[in-house]
C-alpha cells in the first residue's frame, strides 16, 4: 500500500506519518505542494492520497481536479482546515472520497483513513 | 469589533490546543492593542481575505513557543531549525482555518501562514483597524491572539 502525503507543513506530515504507521503502512511518500505532488504521482502511482487544501503553488482542490482528469479511482482525503460545510461539499465535487478537518485526534483520522479504504475496496 | 469576530478565536485556539497538544488554555479579557510591536518575540501571521479581511498574528514569548513546539512536534526544536517555524505556522493555520468557519454566513479565504521571530519585531497592519489582543495563559505560558479584521463593505468604504 503506497500512500502519499501533500501537505506544506512538514510537521503536519510527520503527524500524518506516525498514524499511517500505527495502522501498519509504512511506505509513504511525501509532496510539499500540489504542483510537488503532480510531478510524483506518476512515479510513485499512490493507492492513496492524503491533500492539504491551502498550500502555495498549487492548492489542495486544483490538485485534485487535475489529478481526476486522469484518475478516477485513486481514493483520497482531504484533511485541511477548511471546515466549512460549502468547501466540503467543494472538495467532494472535485472528487475526495473523505474529509478530515484540522485539528484532528489520532483515532478520527486513523478512522477516516479505514472508512475511506474499506469503502472504495468494498466498491472495487 | 464586533465581538462575533473574536468569539470564534476563543473556540478555535481551545479546540486547536487541547486537540494537538492536550494543553488547556485559559483566556483573559480581551483589550485593544496600542502600539506598533507585537505582544511577544515569535509571531504566526494570518491573512485573511475574501467577506472578512485583516490578519491575526498568534505571539508567544520565545520559552512559550519552544514548550508548544516539542509538545506539537514530539520533541524539542530549535528556534533555529526550519521545522519550528513550520510548526508555528501550522498552529495560526488551524486556529485561523477554526475561526473562519465560525463567520457564519461569511466566505473567507485565509493565506498561507508566515512566522517571524524575533525581539521587539513590528507586524504592518491596516492603520484604520483596531487590533483586539485575546490573552491566553496555559501550562507552557503566556501567549496571545492578535486580531486585526473588519468586513470588507466597511475596508471598500474607508
Amino acid at each position: 500500500m503506497k500512500i502519499l502525503l501533500i501537505d506544506d507543513s512538514k510537521t503536519m506530515r510527520n503527524i500524518q506519518k506516525a498514524v499511517l504507521g500505527q495502522l501498519g503502512y509504512t511506505e509513504i511518500h511525501e509532496a510539499c505542494d500540489g504542483q510537488d505532488a503532480l510531478s510524483k504521482v506518476g512515479a510513485i502511482r499512490p493507492d492513496l492520497i492524503l491533500v492539504d487544501w491551502n498550500m502555495p503553488n498549487m492548492d489542495g482542490l486544483s490538485f485534485v481536479k487535475a489529478y481526476r482528469q486522469t484518475n478516477k479511482t485513486t481514493p483520497m482525503i482531504m484533511v485541511t482546515t477548511e471546515a466549512e460545510k460549502s468547501r466540503v461539499i467543494e472538495a467532494i465535487k472535485a472528487g475526495v472520497n473523505n474529509y478530515v478537518v484540522k485539528p484532528f485526534t489520532p483515532d478520527l483520522l486513523s478512522q477516516r483513513i479505514k472508512e475511506t479504504l474499506g469503502r472504495t475496496t468494498a466498491a472495487a | 469589533m464586533d465581538p462575533n469576530y473574536i468569539r470564534p478565536f476563543i473556540a478555535s485556539i481551545q479546540n486547536v490546543f487541547s486537540t494537538m497538544l492536550q494543553l488547556q488554555v485559559a483566556i483573559k479579557e480581551p483589550h485593544l492593542k496600542g502600539g506598533s510591536g507585537t505582544s511577544y518575540d515569535v509571531s504566526g501571521i494570518i491573512g485573511l481575505s475574501g467577506d472578512v479581511v485583516g490578519s491575526v498574528v498568534l505571539s508567544f514569548p520565545q520559552e512559550t513557543a519552544r514548550r508548544v513546539v516539542a509538545l506539537f512536534c514530539g520533541q524539542d526544536v530549535s528556534a533555529s531549525q526550519s521545522d519550528f517555524a513550520d510548526a508555528v505556522g501550522e498552529l495560526v493555520n488551524m486556529v485561523s482555518g477554526g475561526a473562519k468557519a465560525g463567520f457564519t454566513g461569511r466566505r473567507v479565504s485565509i493565506s498561507c501562514p508566515s512566522v517571524v521571530l524575533g525581539a521587539q519585531h513590528v507586524v504592518a497592519r491596516q492603520t484604520d483597524v483596531p487590533t483586539v489582543i485575546i490573552p491566553c495563559e496555559t501550562d507552557c505560558g503566556l501567549m496571545a491572539i492578535e486580531v486585526t479584521i473588519q468586513e470588507q463593505a466597511a475596508a471598500k468604504a474607508a
